[in-house]
């Protein structure tokens, strides 16, 4: 048949109900088979039976490419999915996985798993065992932080929030001191409400904070601190004066040279051995000041990147102006040198959130480490799967959703030249 | 546990004094600034320059010499001096997985060494595969299939959006755990076997491998020189040779003469299914590839290739159109328009932030130390640490030693680059 003629628009009525249904049927025959282990062409020998659904969908995409065809919905399929035999059957095996795959993960997702009980035993069937989530749920939120304070952790980042939603419907005005008030008030505001020590409230020590709220709790300090540090090390790298240059340059290298996982061993055993006998920083500030030196270097980086990318004119123009190097800077290029790398930082952001899980290494957990914790837990081992599918579903919900607001943001912010 | 807390209180209530301190002193540096500035009317720019340099680096020296200090009364307490004498000592603890020869009855530097060839290895490896999976993901991106585009996309989405060491554990843990044990272990034709407790594959056993390296390197001398011949043939007498295809024959022939003649052999050992006792089995001969190096591997290679994906899609991108078309005007066809005209100025826009990507997988080795597999992070600045307790010796050393790697990655890379880089005459 497929030697006879050539597929055209001469012979358009004929072949493409044939090229349709050989489709269809090729499909047809992959879905019935993942999904009710049925087998259509059982009476062939089994390769060919296995192989058929290719064949005929091969042949149905040949006979239905048809260029110009006249029907602009046959024209666009031809287009994207079968401009070309190699095309036809890259769309093949694409469909073709994506149909035997998506019974299994029903299967583990849903349909076999466990959703109700209070203990491993309740889980009887082969699918995922969410009880475990369910149980350990508060511990995974609020890592070991005693029951009974946990308002208090709420009530920070419910602030948090409000803060943040009001301030996107106030007038330009008063949105100026939203922001004041969220980075120079807040933190500190908030930091007091969950260790607490003072205000009738019990102190809760750090050691005992985990679980998601450590990870957004570690992610906004460094983010808060790394950013400015970053920009003055950025300055400081484009600096005219030598020490200044070379001192940073010399930062900026060691801390990108090193992985994260070294510098918070050495915030560990090392950075003690560097303070007067007795003192004693506490873990999380030590871990805090790591993260945010290694962040901020990167970031350094991400702003020189903006700041070279200005022409050499805005500088002039400033200077012009009477301008001293803190006001050029403040008003003139910075605000120029960040719209520009605004992927940039985001990238860096996104980053440091991904980072925060290695804090393992100095005993501290947040999600990943509570998840850890939890799986070895006698009563609840082999919950592996469970527990790194939500910790992987909570981190990718929370970076997508940052990556996609940078890009927003970028193109809010985007002036055309 | 209230004596802590009060005595924490009272460290911090220090530190926030010193803290306050230092505001202090800082606005008294920036006051005295000015005012001499005022005072002596310095209008002279070396000045004016000298002073916030001068105050730097003064700042600088001060918390150096502070901490070193400090760390001299402590070391001084402890009763430990500084020193690497203690590479020399035994360190008589064992290793999981060694490239050379190591035992407990080795030294301190042998075991540095063995962490530091394991992190190499899993770096390569990684390097390897990202690059071939990034660049196929890459240009999948660009497909004018649009299934094929939209499942590399999801891919980038998901892999680069989750924690690398989340999907670290989620490979080791989860994964690899339900692999079956031993016994019943996935058979790849009797010549290797993926189990729980890793994968077995043949051993290379080579006589007179010298010879047949020696070989190689001939070859490969051997098409440096007929690459530089036809190049300059082409050049001056617009002749084309074959010498891709020169080349390719000449990396076959060599070392075939070397197997033919000159005495090399190769033969496989087989890794063996062994009863150990009447429940435990493992397999005797091959070698073992363990889980914690496969789960690491392809954790790197899975997260690093969505990075070096977006940069092979920009770069083919930020080649322009313009470029293409004129290729297509002069009659080039469509693999040599890919060859000559797309990829090596695509290649200029994709090297940079590559070589970026992969001093990130070498640094990101490191997470390693979560799941136990021996590179250098775990065996030194783990257990040597642990053992010697001198904490400033070894984690200076696995610094310098990660410095000296990303060091020379770059320098590698921006080699490459300037190679590639336009030449303009």
């Amino acid at each position: 048949m497929v030697l006879i003629a050539k597929p055209s628009k001469n012979n358009i009525k004929t072949y493409v109900p044939i090229g349709l249904s050989l489709v269809s049927l090729s499909f047809l025959d992959v879905f019935l088979y993942a999904f009710f282990n049925l087998n259509l062409t059982a009476f062939l020998p089994s390769q060919l039976s296995y192989f058929l659904p290719l064949i005929l969908g091969f042949i149905g995409f040949y006979l239905i490419r048809i260029e110009f065809s006249g029907i602009s919905s046959l024209d666009i399929l031809n287009k994207n999915i079968n401009s070309s035999n190699f095309n036809a059957l890259l769309t093949l095996f694409t469909i073709f996985i994506i149909i035997k795959s998506i019974p299994p993960m029903l299967d583990w997702f849903i349909l076999d798993a466990n959703f109700v009980g209070n203990s491993k035993e309740d889980c009887t069937g082969d699918g995922a065992c969410w009880v475990f989530i369910k149980v350990w749920f508060n511990r995974f939120m609020y890592g070991l932080y005693p029951d009974a304070e946990q308002w208090r952790i709420n009530t920070a980042f419910l602030i948090l929030f409000a803060t943040v939603g009001v301030s996107f419907f106030v007038s330009e005005k008063l949105k100026k001191y939203f922001i004041l008030f969220l980075v120079f008030v807040f933190p500190f505001l908030g930091i007091k409400l969950i260790s607490g020590g003072s205000f009738g409230l019990e102190y809760v020590e750090s050691a005992a904070w985990g679980g998601l709220s450590l990870t957004f709790i570690i992610s906004a300090f460094a983010i808060l601190f790394c950013f400015p540090i970053g920009v003055i090390l950025a300055l400081g790298r484009r600096s005219s004066l030598p020490a200044i240059k070379y001192i940073s340059i010399g930062f900026i290298e060691l801390w990108r040279g090193v992985p994260l996982i070294t510098v918070l061993f050495m915030s560990a055993v090392m950075f003690p051995m560097f303070l007067p006998d007795g003192t004693f920083i506490d873990k999380l500030i030590r871990v805090l000041i790591a993260i945010t030196l290694f962040e901020a270097a990167y970031m350094a980086e991400v702003v020189r990147g903006g700041l070279q990318a200005l022409p050499k004119g805005q500088y002039e123009a400033a200077k012009s102006l009477g301008m001293g190097y803190w006001r050029m800077n403040a008003l003139i290029i910075l605000p120029q040198a960040l719209k520009l790398v605004i992927p940039g930082i985001a990238n860096t952001l996104l980053a440091l959130v991904k980072d925060t899980p290695l804090i393992f290494v100095v005993g501290l957990m947040e999600l990943a480490g509570m998840i850890g914790l939890a799986k070895t837990n006698p009563k609840w081992l082999g919950m592996a799967m469970e527990g790194y599918v939500f910790a992987g579903l909570v981190f990718w919900v929370i970076c997508y959703a940052m990556s996609r607001y940078s890009q927003n943001l970028e193109k809010k912010l985007s002036t055309e030249r | 546990m209230d004596k802590r807390w009060n005595s924490l209180r009272t460290t911090s209530k220090i530190i926030a004094d010193k803290i306050k301190k230092g505001w202090i002193y800082l606005a008294l540096f920036f006051t005295l600034k000015i005012m001499i500035l005022k005072k002596f009317n310095i209008e002279n720019k070396k000045a004016r320059d000298l002073i916030p340099q001068a105050i730097t680096v003064l700042a600088l020296l001060s918390v150096i010499i502070y901490f070193a200090t400090n760390a001299q009364i402590n070391m001084g307490n402890r009763g430990i001096s500084f020193g690497f004498g203690f590479l020399n000592q035994e360190a008589s603890f064992d290793i999981t997985f060694s490239m050379i020869e190591y035992d407990g009855s080795h030294s301190y530097g042998r075991a540095f060494l063995v962490g530091l060839l394991n992190t190499i290895l899993v770096s390569a490896i990684g390097i390897f595969f990202a690059t071939i999976m990034g660049v196929v993901v890459g240009i999948s991106r660009l497909s004018d299939n649009y299934l094929i585009a939209k499942v590399a996309e999801w891919y980038v989405e998901i892999f680069r959006n989750i924690p690398l060491i989340l999907q670290i554990f989620f490979w080791y843990f989860a994964a690899l755990r339900a692999l079956p044990l031993p016994e019943n272990g996935i058979n790849f034709y009797d010549i290797s076997f993926l189990t729980i407790k890793g994968w077995y594959v043949p051993k290379f056993i080579w006589t007179n491998f010298n010879i047949f390296l020696l070989s190689v390197i001939a070859a490969f001398i051997a098409i440096y020189f007929i690459n530089s011949y036809a190049t300059k043939q082409r050049e001056q007498f617009g002749k084309q040779l074959p010498a891709t295809t020169i080349s390719l024959s000449t990396l076959i022939l060599i070392p075939l003469i070397a197997f033919l003649f000159l005495g090399v052999s190769l033969t496989f050992e087989y890794p063996v299914l062994k009863q150990l006792s009447p429940t435990v089995f493992t397999y005797a001969g091959g070698v073992s590839i363990i889980p914690e190096l496969i789960a690491l591997a392809l954790a790197l290679s899975m997260y690093t290739a969505t990075f070096i994906a977006e940069n092979v899609r920009a770069g083919i991108l930020g080649v322009g159109k313009g470029q293409k078309e004129a290729a297509a005007s002069i009659g080039l066809n469509k693999n040599q328009i890919l060859k000559l005209v797309v990829m090596p100025q695509a290649l200029r826009i994709i090297i940079p932030p590559t070589t970026n990507q992969y001093l990130n997988l070498t640094k990101n080795s490191s997470l390693a130390a979560a799941i136990a597999y021996p590179d250098i992070v775990l065996v030194f600045a783990g257990t040597a640490l642990m053992q010697t307790g001198r904490a400033i010796e070894i984690i200076s050393i696995t610094m310098l030693t990660y410095l000296t790697l990303s060091i020379s990655i770059s320098i590698f890379m921006n080699w490459y680059n300037k190679k590639m880089a336009i030449k303009e005459k």
